[in-house]
């Protein structure tokens, strides 16, 4: 039976670079895929867009695309990635300069283009907010809205004969669903084949977190040499069958556990994980290690797509901002719950916040807990950083408040240090549903 | 006994929802975990984190248990005043639970 080989070199914007060049040295593969398009980013590069019209792709894609593409070129893999964001034909464009700049000829890079709908938002103003009882006409400032677009056009731009695909904002799994389909003529209605493959999207998508990476807890279940940790790749059969791997010598693991806890990652109803290209069935997938760091994965499924697709719309929310300081030594967890309550009754009192939120790095700021308890064992901590957090309309009332964590370090409880502060304008994400069929994809070529 | 002594996990988000897995690192141990780690028990566990339904699934191929708990990031990864507004550390408490 053909069989292809799919390495996963990114499993967010910034990630490490390198695992991706061993992949593509000695990986043996046929196809690389970087996913690089977290929820929120879309919305954040549709601003950086509206700024300055040659940005809006993933910052990190020069470097990136630098220091792969000669590899990819020489080793003949394909490479498919969403790091086009939010302007996929400058992504596509810069991706063609950087080519050139190394020397490369005969290669053609594709990008797809559709998802954004921004333009289009007031249709669909009395459409439900998946997230909230609200509509999408309640929120007041939309700032961008791009839909999860399935494998299809992908999957035609590989047929157009592209080395290299950008895309802007697709579901993750159909980054390696898409070159199973065009390797294997899998047709698009084969649910099965289509679950299966998703399968192997899921698990591949966040890079190294099925390697091994978010997993070690030393003594309990330990990690071979995180330092050098191997990003994976999967052998996939043509029936959709597929064994997880890594290059061997790389760090890291791969076993029925790793694969397990990013099986479930972000899942909610195994039988049903919503793509646009299917609804997976994952319920049934069996794990079987056939040798060190290879796992056999059997067992996913599929049912029909839904007719409607998912739309990110990012919206302007206000500002947030933290600030936060340190005390130690003798009696630090009294003079940090001292503070903690002087400035929670100073803010409650003199500012209006939309939410606000102070805590204890150290104590409380993970997983609640009374001060009143204190720490277990009546244990006396050596640190404690004190962090206060606020929502408002405005960001001087955030400045104001983060003066007020400042003026602790002479008006608090005494001897406090290393103040710090951060305050962003706040770009949240909620959900909407929109028919598939109003998603118009078209392709940008280049060809060097 | 701990449930970290029996089993492994991993939070995933999604906007305001938490999702916790709860893996056996022996398979034979999964049918205790199924009747040990029940919804009542984690929705007791995370009373201060969760304001909404929590709800359980089941994959005993894999010997794993998936609990989804809405409302329980602070209204949402993109808004959340909290210090994990993607609540990555939740399953490590969670390993604290008597079962």
């Amino acid at each position: 039976m053909r069989s292809i080989r799919i390495g996963s070199g990114a499993g967010f914007g910034n990630d490490r670079i390198k695992p991706a060049l061993d992949l593509l040295e000695k990986g043996e593969l046929d196809f690389l895929c970087l996913e690089c398009l977290a929820e929120r980013t879309v919305a954040m590069a549709q601003q950086n867009r509206r700024l300055d019209p040659e940005k809006g792709y993933n910052s990190y894609l020069v470097r990136r695309m630098s220091a792969i593409l000669p590899l990819a070129h020489q080793n003949h893999v394909k490479v498919i990635t969403n790091m086009g964001g939010a302007n996929v034909r400058k992504a596509v464009e810069r991706t063609a300069e950087i080519a050139k700049e190394k020397g490369l000829s005969g290669l053609k890079i594709v990008g797809v283009q559709g998802d954004d709908i921004f333009d289009r938002l007031d249709q669909y103003q009395e459409s439900d907010l998946l997230e909230t009882k609200g509509k999408l006409k309640d929120l007041k400032e939309p700032v961008a809205a791009n839909a999860y677009i399935g494998c299809a056009p992908i999957v035609e731009a590989l047929q157009m004969g592209a080395d290299i695909v950008i895309t802007g904002r697709c579901a993750d799994p159909a980054l390696f669903l898409a070159p199973l389909v065009y390797s294997f003529h899998w047709n698009m209605d084969d649910y099965d084949k289509i679950g299966k493959g998703t399968c192997l999207g899921h698990l591949l998508e966040c890079s190294v977190q099925v390697s091994g990476g978010n997993f070690c807890i030393p003594g309990w279940k330990d990690v071979e040499r995180l330092e050098e940790i191997g990003y994976p790749f999967a052998d996939v059969a043509e029936d959709g069958t597929f064994t997880i791997s890594k290059v061997e010598g790389t760090g890291g693991r791969i076993d029925r556990h790793t694969c397990a806890e990013q099986l479930i990652y972000e899942i909610h109803d195994p039988t049903r994980y919503l793509t646009p290209d299917c609804i997976a069935d994952f319920s049934n997938v069996q794990f079987e290690e056939i040798g060190k760091d290879r796992v056999r994965v059997t067992g996913a499924t599929g049912t029909a797509r839904p007719e409607t697709l998912k739309v990110s719309v990012g919206y302007r929310d206000g500002y947030t901002g933290s600030a936060g300081l340190s005390f130690g030594g003798p009696k630090c967890f009294e003079r940090t719950v001292l503070a903690a309550r002087t400035l929670e009754q100073i803010i409650s009192r003199d500012y209006e916040t939309e939410e606000l939120k102070v805590d204890i790095i150290g104590y409380n700021s993970l997983f609640p807990r009374d001060y009143e308890l204190g720490f277990p064992g009546g244990a006396e901590p050596l640190e404690l950083r004190l962090r206060v957090a606020a929502r408002a309309k405005d960001r001087e009332t955030l400045e104001l408040i983060a003066n007020e964590v400042d003026t602790l370090t002479i008006g608090g409880p005494a001897n406090c240090g290393g103040l710090s502060r951060s305050i962003k304008e706040l770009v949240a994400v909620l959900s909407i549903l929109i028919p598939r069929t109003d998603i118009h994809v078209s392709y940008v070529v280049e060809e060097v | 006994m701990k449930l970290f002594e029996l089993a492994h996990s991993r939070t995933g988000d999604k906007g305001d929802i938490s999702n916790i897995s709860v893996i056996a690192y022996r398979l034979e141990d999964y049918p205790y975990l199924k009747e040990h780690v029940t919804v009542q028990k984690v929705r007791e566990f995370f009373k201060d984190v969760v304001h909404g339904e929590v709800v359980r699934y089941e994959l005993p191929n894999i010997g794993a248990l998936n609990f989804v708990m809405d409302n329980a990031l602070g209204g949402g990864v993109t808004r959340s005043l909290n210090l994990d507004a993607h609540g990555k550390c939740l399953c490590s408490y969670l390993g604290e639970m008597d079962v």
